[in-house]
C-alpha cells in the first residue's frame, strides 16, 4: 500500500490502461497541453503522444458523440467532460446514443466508452456546483460510478475502461487532493458492489462519493455518544445492489441516505423507496434522507455553506432517528 | 469562400459519367427496389402491421443508390431517420428490412429499432438515427476510429437540410476539419424540414456554403441524377481518403410523399409537387438507358418483375415471421460481464 491523492490514483489507472491496450485514447477540453482542469491527466500527454491525448474544442456534444462514435468504431475512449454541469450540453448524446445503441439495434454494437466528469463547488453559483447523477442512474444501458476514495476511484476507473458498457463515471472536484491507501500490485474492483466503510450497529448511513467522507466523521463524533452508525458506500448507482444496504438495515433496523445533490427525485427516493418494499419488517423507523437544500446553489460563502449536508446536519438527523 | 466551389461538369467529368450496361441496370434495380420497397410499406402502413413513424425516401433514391455506387463496401454508412434507401442500396436483404419495419424477431435490429433505426454492422451500416443532427459526431467519431486505426475506411453521413441548422452539425464539422477526418458529409436538400422550406429555417439557403466556414471543400449536385451524385461521392471519397480531411455534398432533390405518414401537408402546393414529378429519378434514369441503348424496354420489366417477386417474399417474411420474445425486452440492455 501506499498514500495516494485520489487524483493520482486515477491517473495511475488511465496510465496502466493505455499502456495495457492500444485502443485506449483520452479526448476532452483541456486534457494535453494544459494537463487536465484538475490536473488528472497531467504528463500523459507527453508520454503517450497527441494520437492518444487529444485536445478537443469546447463542444461537449461532439466530444461525446464522437467518443461514442470512436467506440463503435473499434476504440476504448476515455472522454473527459471538464465539469458535470456541462454534461447537459451532451445530454442527448449520453441518453439517447450512449445508452441505447447497443438495446435499439438489436445488439449489433458495443460501446465500451468511458465519459470521465467531476462533480463539486466552491463558489462557483448555480450553474458550475451541481451533481446529476441520479439523471443518469435513471437511464437503462448506462453504468454510473461515484466513487469516494483513491483506491476505490482507480479500481473502478481500470474495470470501466475494460467494460464493454458505456459509463458514466462521476469524480468529485473537492476529492481529487484528498489521501489514501492504494495498493500497489495491479487490481480492479467490480462494478455493482458497495463497500461498508464502517461497521455499526445503530443506524445505516447510505452515500457515496465525499458524502462519504462526511459520514465517517459524523460516525466518528456519534460514537463517542456509543451510537455506532454503519457507512455503506455504494460505489455504483447503476447497476444498484442494495445486498449490503439489506444486510446492515438488518440489524440496525434504520437507515438514512446522504447525498449531496437535491433529494427530490434523487438517488435517495429510490434507495428509501427499495428499503421501503423489501426490508419493511426489519425497521423500526422510517427511511430518511439527507440532501441539499431545494434552491439553486448560490455563490455567497455563508449562503453556500447551508447548502449541502455536513457532520452537524448528519448527527442531528441520526440522533432525531434514535429518539 | 475558402475552399468552397460549386460542381462544373468538365469534358473529363463527362468521360467518366459513362457507366457500363451492367452497372446501369444494377442502378436501376436499386432505385426501382427501394421505390417498390416503400409502396409496399406504405400500404402495410394503412393495414395497420407497421407502427409508428414511417418516413418515405420517394423521390431521393438516386442519392442513396449513387452514393453507395460511389463508395467501397467497407465504407462506414450512417444516417438520419429516412433510412431505407441506404440499406437496400448496400444490399440488404430485403425481408429482414420488412421484418424490421414490422417489428419482427427477424428484423435487422429484432424489432426493436424500427423503421427509424436499421444498421447492419456486418455491412458497416451503423444506422439510422432520429434525433436530428444527433448522428453527425457519430460520424466524426467512427472517421477518428478509422484514421487511429489506419484503416482505408471512409465514412459518408447522410442528414437532411433541417439537420443543417443544428448545433451538432457545425461543432462536429469543426471538429472532422480539425483532425483532417476520412469523412464526406452529404446533405440531403429535399427543400423541406418536415414543414418547414429551406429559406424559412436557414439563414443560408445555399447549404454547401455552411462548408466553407470550416474550409471545408464542398459541392452542390443534382441528387436526382444517380451518375452525379456517384461520382461526386467518389471524387470525394477519395480526397477523404487520401487525408485530405472531410468533403460535403448538397444533393438537390424533392420528397414526393408526406415527410410521414399521416401529413397533410399544407405547407406545399400540389402543383409544386407534381412538377417535382417531372424530375423523378428514375424515370429519367430509365430514359437515360434507353436513349444511349444500354438496356431495352423488355429487360427493365423483367428487373421490375423480379423485384416485385422478391418484395412480396419480403411482405410475407416480414408477416409470418414471429414477434420477438418478452424476454428481447431484458437483452442487449447492457453486456453482461
Ligand atoms: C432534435 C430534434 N428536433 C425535432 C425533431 C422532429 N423532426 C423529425 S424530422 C424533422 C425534420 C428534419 O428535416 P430534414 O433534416 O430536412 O430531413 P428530412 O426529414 O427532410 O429528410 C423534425 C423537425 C427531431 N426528430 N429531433
Ligand atoms: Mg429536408
Amino acid at each position: 500500500m501506499a498514500l495516494k491523492t485520489y487524483r493520482e490514483a486515477l491517473r495511475e489507472a488511465l496510465r496502466e490502461e493505455m499502456i495495457r491496450d492500444e485502443r485506449v485514447l483520452i479526448m476532452g477540453q483541456e486534457v494535453g497541453v494544459w494537463g487536465g482542469t484538475y490536473a488528472v491527466t497531467r504528463g500523459l500527454l507527453d508520454e503517450f503522444g497527441e494520437k492518444r491525448v487529444i485536445d478537443t474544442p469546447i463542444a461537449e456534444e461532439a466530444i461525446v458523440g464522437a467518443a461514442i462514435g470512436a467506440a463503435m468504431g473499434g476504440l476504448r475512449p476515455v472522454a473527459e467532460l471538464m465539469t458535470i454541469n456541462f454534461s447537459l450540453v451532451a445530454m442527448d448524446q449520453i441518453v439517447n446514443n450512449m445508452a441505447k445503441i447497443r438495446f435499439m439495434f438489436g445488439g449489433q454494437m458495443t460501446i465500451p466508452l468511458v465519459v470521465r466528469t467531476p462533480a463539486g463547488w466552491g463558489q462557483l453559483a448555480a450553474t458550475h456546483s451541481q451533481t446529476f447523477e441520479s439523471w443518469f442512474a435513471h437511464i437503462p444501458g448506462l453504468t454510473v460510478v461515484m466513487p469516494s476514495t483513491p483506491a476505490d476511484a482507480k479500481g473502478l476507473l481500470k474495470t470501466a475502461i475494460r467494460s464493454e458498457n458505456p459509463v458514466m463515471f462521476i469524480e468529485h472536484a473537492r476529492l481529487y487532493g484528498t489521501k489514501g491507501e492504494v495498493p500497489e500490485v495491479e487490481y480492479t474492483l467490480p462494478m455493482g458492489v458497495p463497500d461498508v466503510k464502517r461497521a455499526g450497529r445503530d443506524v445505516t448511513i447510505v452515500t457515496y462519493s465525499r458524502m462519504v467522507n462526511v459520514a465517517l466523521e459524523a460516525a466518528e463524533t456519534l460514537a463517542r455518544d456509543g451510537i455506532e452508525c454503519e457507512v455503506v458506500d455504494l460505489r455504483t448507482l447503476r447497476p444498484l445492489n442494495l445486498a449490503a444496504v439489506y444486510g446492515s438495515v438488518e440489524k440496525t433496523h434504520r437507515a438514512i441516505i446522504l447525498e449531496e445533490d437535491w433529494t427530490t427525485c434523487g438517488m435517495g427516493a429510490e434507495i428509501a423507496a427499495r428499503i421501503g418494499r423489501d426490508r419493511f419488517d426489519s425497521l423500526d423507523a422510517p427511511v430518511e434522507r439527507l440532501g441539499q437544500v431545494e434552491a439553486p446553489i448560490p455563490y455567497a460563502k455563508n449562503l453556500e455553506a447551508l447548502m449541502f449536508p455536513d457532520e452537524a446536519l448528519l448527527i442531528g438527523k441520526v440522533r432525531g432517528m434514535l429518539a | 469562400m475558402g475552399g468552397t466551389k460549386r460542381s462544373n461538369s468538365s469534358e473529363s467529368d463527362r468521360d467518366r459519367m459513362r457507366v457500363t450496361r451492367e452497372e446501369a441496370l444494377a442502378l436501376f434495380r436499386k432505385m426501382s427496389q427501394i421505390r417498390r420497397f416503400e409502396e409496399r410499406a406504405e400500404e402495410a402502413y394503412g393495414r395497420g402491421m407497421i407502427g409508428g413513424f414511417l418516413h418515405l425516401y420517394i423521390g431521393e433514391e438516386a442519392i442513396a443508390v449513387g452514393a453507395l455506387a460511389g463508395l467501397e463496401p467497407e465504407d462506414d454508412v450512417i444516417t438520419h431517420y429516412r433510412d431505407h434507401g441506404y440499406v437496400l442500396a448496400r444490399g440488404v436483404d430485403p425481408k429482414r428490412v420488412m421484418a424490421e419495419l414490422y417489428g419482427k424477431s427477424t428484423g435487422l435490429g429484432k424489432g426493436k429499432g424500427g423503421s427509424m433505426h436499421l444498421a447492419d454492422v456486418s455491412r458497416h451500416l451503423w444506422g439510422g438515427y432520429a434525433v436530428v443532427g444527433g448522428h453527425v459526431p457519430l460520424a466524426a467519431g467512427l472517421a477518428l476510429a478509422n484514421q487511429y486505426r489506419n484503416l482505408p475506411r471512409v465514412v459518408s453521413c447522410f442528414l437532411g437540410d433541417g439537420a443543417t441548422n443544428i448545433g451538432t452539425f457545425f461543432s462536429s464539422l469543426n471538429m472532422a476539419a480539425l483532425w483532417k477526418l476520412p469523412l464526406v458529409v452529404i446533405v440531403e436538400n429535399n427543400r423541406y424540414g418536415m414543414g418547414t422550406a429551406v429559406k424559412r429555417a436557414s439563414a443560408v439557403e445555399d447549404i454547401y456554403r455552411k462548408a466553407s466556414a470550416f474550409n471545408i471543400p464542398a459541392v452542390r449536385i443534382d441528387g436526382n441524377d444517380v451518375l452525379a451524385v456517384r461520382d461526386a461521392v467518389r471524387d470525394m471519397a477519395r480526397t477523404a481518403r487520401a487525408g485530405g480531411g472531410p468533403q460535403m455534398i448538397e444533393a438537390m432533390t424533392y420528397r414526393f410523399r408526406g415527410h410521414s405518414m399521416g401529413d397533410p401537408q399544407r405547407y406545399r402546393s400540389r402543383e409544386e409537387v407534381e412538377a417535382a414529378k417531372a424530375a423523378d429519378p428514375i424515370d429519367r434514369w430509365r430514359r437515360y438507358i434507353l436513349e444511349r441503348n444500354l438496356a431495352e424496354e423488355e429487360e427493365l420489366e423483367r428487373v421490375i418483375g423480379e423485384i416485385e417477386t422478391e418484395l412480396e417474399e419480403a411482405v410475407r417474411f416480414a408477416e409470418e415471421s414471429p414477434a420477438p420474445e418478452p424476454a428481447e425486452l431484458c437483452f442487449d440492455v447492457v453486456v453482461e460481464e
